[in-house]
């Protein structure tokens, strides 16, 4: 490491000798105080950048982008032209497979539609899942697939769910098949892999709804909008992965391609990518997941589903068909998963079939067939087995309502003493605090950090992001999410870290925190938010309680994580210097777990940073709710502008921490290994 | 895997189906000139200096380059078996793809077949590849979602030969090496020993004139190592392919190789056959390695020929090939015998073998 020298010098903690980088701080810390006290009559432009000095940046991009759908050409086809191809190279499929799951093959326009051929019914469905999952992973994952899909059955939400899986069904191969193609060309020129490499970074850290904005723009609002926000969001990490696994393959294969005398194409498709196989399995297992976690964000664009469900019952504060409609996109989710997995698994451990006619070769394909055509003539006789009953659904939703109206009704008071007693003391406080600094300090002190935790590089990216969001305009917003998020990400930290210390070494307690946690991540961000909004109403209490719901998982568990890895030995050589546990646990195991908890904080910032653009619908008042407001305008100038400035204190606050990781780790010993 | 080769019965038979490469009118096959590969920053620079003459030793020194072939000039002859011998690092990977321009020389010459390999083109070296070499690997380089036959057909399928045509010869080659019945098992259900058969019959799929084998047993146990020495000299035997072998394992180089080229630090230390090497090694280096051999088993008669003189047939206690180690010559002189009769691959008399020499040489070791 080409770190600075200061802390190195140091055993741990602060040098004894004033260091040049205990001066650097004095020095800027002075240069802080001053600006924060003189600013306001000295030089206003540094206490907050002057409105006259804003560059219109967002309503250039928004000219930008009229330009491009009124007039932009390329000569053979207009931009129009070429989106609406786009369109319909989406919607084609989508329609196609929507027929097939849910609405049936129509003729006709509208309402005068008729429906030629019924879809396949939930019996068929069902049994096609079960087949599969029979076929990847044996009975148990069978046993699964009943339970999940049968829960979306009972539950009513079949048809909505249905209209979920046709937008994956399409959006997963596309998102699949484009993120490969980006993965290998960036495998193939070292110039595409390091232009594409700083907007996948960007394009990870933008919240989604950034985005959303310019395509609602460009395609309208719909379901092909939606699939197209999905695959774009599910691509990146898709082509990243596929670059890994590209370079995995063993240097010996490639030779061997090259020996036997391969093109580049052959190359391609015979050697490298069925080699890279495994690790491409990966990513498509990853694109399907992604694509899920879309499915709520699309749905404001016109997704429909089990989403659109999702996000009506928290517009009427409708917990538990919320509840319910997310926990059949979790039970969706926790399905394909699990199958995509399992599959991924059997591509790699096929064994050898001699000879065998097509019917042995592949029994399951048939079975599947078979199960569709006599799911088919039995729903002609018992009309049940095509369409679940109306009257055979059930519904805890009433009851989940009821319990929150009750908690309501009993504790109002208590309620509500937590809640002003919190706004008064800490968050109206903190939040005046942070906004009245000035710009150009805040700026400073994060060149300052960037320079002792890395070097010249991190101080100049550091200052340059946050003059850039200053000079945007939208500093104050800026200010109130590092706020909302700020003390988010300390409350999780302040719940996680013990809990995650406490279950380390408790094999029992540990696996059942593990299956909250896991449930806390893939549950939909929005559930959280409705009962919280139920009990405390809207504003940045809610919000901020929803983000730490949200958050505490990667608290909990990079803290967990880092306390297993420790190494035994060292634990050892404590216990028999005759540390007690409690010196056991803060001078050795805490010490040594540091770097591991740092890149759980790192998490916890970056999944509060994506939470927050969701609070947003509940009024709190940053830049998540300066992109919702552009989303409903359909203002891409604003929004792109808005997820910019996100994404940027995204970046700075990750580069910061990851950098003060690797110092922590580099000075542990613990070189290189571990990490994400 | 299961059928070993017989023990031989007699010195003539070995001999006889090692290839003749002593023969002078043996062409050579493959020319390296001064080859060079540099890796690193400075790479080009050096490469074109090592091609115009004007590299310095010191420049070598203070450069951001590291030479990983050295000025390296060899001549493979039609038919032999050319070992490649050296330590981990010592560049012989690299220099065996140089030679098939997988890795491209940074300077010198490589000539197969009178044709200058780093001046043709991409598209022709497709070509060579597909229809001169083959290669096979340390770790196999099996593809994982092909079918032992899919593995060995491999390469026929990239050259767009027919499914059936290149089935057929598929299995012609895995039968050549054993493996017949298992042609549609996937390659993580065989050991290691089936895999790297698998990995030579697909290399001699399309009959090639040149055959690399890099490291081929060294991935192996010992025993299996052992067993797959003998497999390969039976198919050599039986092929005559013109080798060139790479392995770090010198009783295997002197095993197997009718000449051995011993490399240190990406240089050519010393070139010849394994008696040469074992009888006269070039550097401190090389008898490092010939400490521990048993000579008896390495050297052949004709390195201990004597004068033959007029010697009555009642002198000599049996006769014997000149192509024979002193070890399977030494069980003829019997109890008592002073000297065998030595006869060249032509049958004529080349000399005889003295029972002092043959004792004074394994008295040595």
């Amino acid at each position: 490491m080409a770190a600075v020298g200061p802390a190195e010098t140091a055993r741990a903690g602060w040098p004894a000798a004033p260091s040049r980088g205990l001066v650097v701080w004095i020095v800027a810390l002075g240069a802080f105080a001053l600006l924060w006290a003189n600013a306001a009559t000295l030089a206003p432009w540094a206490q907050e950048w002057p409105r006259a000095w804003t560059p219109r940046i967002a309503f250039s991009i928004s000219a930008f982008m009229r330009w491009l759908v009124d007039e932009a050409t390329s000569g053979l086809f207009t931009f129009t032209e070429f989106t609406r191809f786009l369109s319909a190279l989406v919607e084609a499929p989508y329609r196609f497979v929507l027929a097939i799951l849910s609405t049936g093959l129509l003729s006709g326009q509208g309402s005068q539609a008729v429906q030629i051929a019924p879809p396949v019914s939930w019996a068929g469905i069902i049994g096609v899942f079960v087949i599969a999952a029979h076929a990847a992973d044996g009975r148990r994952l069978a046993l699964l697939a009943i339970a999940c899909l049968g829960f979306i059955l009972v539950f009513g939400q079949w048809d909505s769910a249905m209209v979920t899986l046709a937008s994956i069904v399409v959006a997963v191969p596309a998102g699949a098949v484009g993120g490969l193609l980006l993965g290998l060309a960036a495998y193939r020129w070292r110039a595409f892999e390091r232009a594409i490499s700083p907007v996948l970074d960007l394009m990870q850290t933008i919240p989604i709804f950034a985005y959303l904005v310019p395509i609602l723009f460009l395609f309208g609002f719909g379901p092909v909008a939606a699939i197209l926000a999905t695959i774009i969001y599910a691509m990146p990490p898709m082509t990243r992965i596929a670059v890994v696994a590209l370079r995995g393959v063993a240097p010996e294969i490639r030779d061997l391609g090259r020996m036997t005398g391969c093109t580049p194409r052959q190359m391609t498709w015979r050697v490298m990518v069925p080699a890279a196989m495994p690790g491409l399995m990966v990513g498509v297992n990853q694109v399907i997941m992604l694509s899920l976690n879309m499915v709520i964000i699309a749905s404001m664009i016109g997704a429909g589903g089990l989403g659109f469900d999702v996000l009506s019952a928290l517009r009427r504060l409708d917990f538990g068909a919320g509840l319910e409609a997310g926990v059949a996109i979790v039970a969706l989710a926790v399905l394909l998963d699990r199958t995509s997995q399992a599959f991924a698994k059997t591509t790699v451990q096929r064994a050898h079939a001699d000879g065998a006619g097509f019917a042995t070769r592949h029994p399951y394909l048939l079975a599947a067939l078979a199960v569709v055509v006599a799911s088919f003539l039995a729903g002609l006789v018992l009309p049940p087995l095509a369409r679940w009953p109306e009257a055979w659904e059930l519904s805890t939703g009433t009851f989940w309502s009821e319990l929150v109206r009750w908690i309501n009704v009993n504790f109002f008071d208590e309620l509500e003493a937590v809640k002003n007693a919190l706004l008064l003391n800490v968050l109206i406080p903190f939040k005046r605090f942070l906004l009245g600094l000035p710009w150009l300090g805040v700026a400073l002190l994060a060149g300052v950090a960037g320079w002792t935790l890395s070097g010249f590089r991190l101080a100049a990216l550091s200052v340059a992001l946050s003059t850039l969001i200053a000079v945007s305009g939208l500093w104050e917003e800026a200010m109130t999410t590092v706020y909302l998020c700020g003390l988010s990400v300390v409350f999780a930290l302040m719940i996680g870290v013990p809990i995650g210390v406490w279950s380390a070494d408790r094999p029992r307690v540990w696996r059942v925190v593990q299956a909250v946690i896991d449930t806390l991540q893939t549950l939909p961000s929005f559930v959280y938010l409705m009962p919280v909004v139920m009990l405390f109403r809207v504003g940045d209490f809610t919000a901020m309680i929803a983000i730490v719901a949200y958050a505490l998982a990667p608290a909990i568990r990079y803290t967990a994580h880092g306390l297993h890895q420790v190494d035994p030995k060292l634990i050892e050589a404590g216990r028999a210097a005759g540390c007690t546990p409690f010196q056991l646990l803060v001078k050795i195991r805490l010490k040594l777990a540091l770097p591991e908890i740092m890149l759980g904080v790192n998490q916890t910032i970056m999944l509060a940073l994506s939470m927050l653009v969701i609070t947003a619908l509940v009024g709190t008042r940053d830049l998540g709710q300066e992109v919702y407001i552009a989303l409903t305008k359909a203002d891409t100038g604003r929004g792109i502008v808005a997820g910019l400035a996100v994404a940027f204190i995204a970046i700075i606050a990750d580069r910061l921490i990851a950098a003060g990781a690797a110092r922590a780790r580099a000075r542990l010993g613990l070189s290189g290994q571990g990490g994400s | 895997m299961d059928e070993k080769r017989a023990p031989a019965p007699a010195p003539f038979l070995i001999a006889d189906t090692m290839p003749d490469t002593d023969a002078p009118e043996a062409a050579a096959k493959l020319v390296c000139r001064s080859v060079w590969k540099f890796f690193g920053p400075d790479a080009d620079r050096l490469g074109r200096a090592a091609d115009e003459g004007t590299l310095r030793p010191d420049e070598l020194d203070g450069a951001t380059a590291v030479a990983a072939v050295r000025d390296v000039s060899l001549s493979i002859r039609e038919g032999e078996c050319f070992v490649i011998m050296g330590l981990s690092g010592s560049g012989k990977s690299t220099l065996v793809r140089c030679m098939s321009r997988l890795v491209e020389p940074s300077a010198g010459e490589i000539v197969f077949d009178g044709e200058n390999l780093l001046s043709a083109s991409e598209k022709r070296m497709i070509e060579i590849r597909r229809r001169h070499m083959g290669m096979v690997f340390q770790n196999f380089a099996l593809l994982p979602h092909l079918t032992v036959l899919g593995n060995v057909a491999f390469p026929l399928e990239v050259q767009g030969v027919g499914r059936s045509k290149r089935e057929a010869r598929a299995m012609e080659m895995i039968a050549l090496v054993g493996l017949s019945g298992r042609e549609h098992f996937f390659p993580r259900e065989l050991s290691g020993g089936q895999q790297q058969r698998v990995g030579i019959a697909r290399s001699l799929a399309v009959e090639p004139d040149l055959w690399f084998l890099d490291e081929p047993f060294s991935a192996l146990d010992p025993l299996i190592r052992r067993e797959m020495q003998d497999e390969f000299m039976r198919l050599q035997s039986v092929l005559k392919k013109t080798i060139v072998f790479i392995t770090h394992d010198f009783d295997e180089a002197i095993r197997l190789g009718d000449r051995i080229a011993v490399m240190k630090d990406g240089a050519v230390v010393q070139v010849g056959t394994p008696d040469e090497i074992v009888l006269a090694p070039a550097t401190g280096y090389v008898s490092e390695f010939t400490r521990n051999v048993t000579r008896a088993k390495v050297v052949k008669v004709s390195a201990l020929l004597s004068p033959a003189g007029d010697v009555s047939p009642a002198d000599v206690a049996g006769e014997v090939s000149d192509r024979a180690t002193i070890a399977e010559a030494a069980p003829l002189f019997g109890e008592s015998g002073v000297r065998l009769l030595v006869r060249g691959r032509d049958g004529a008399i080349a000399g005889v073998l003295e029972r002092d020499r043959v004792a004074a040489m394994m008295m040595r070791g």
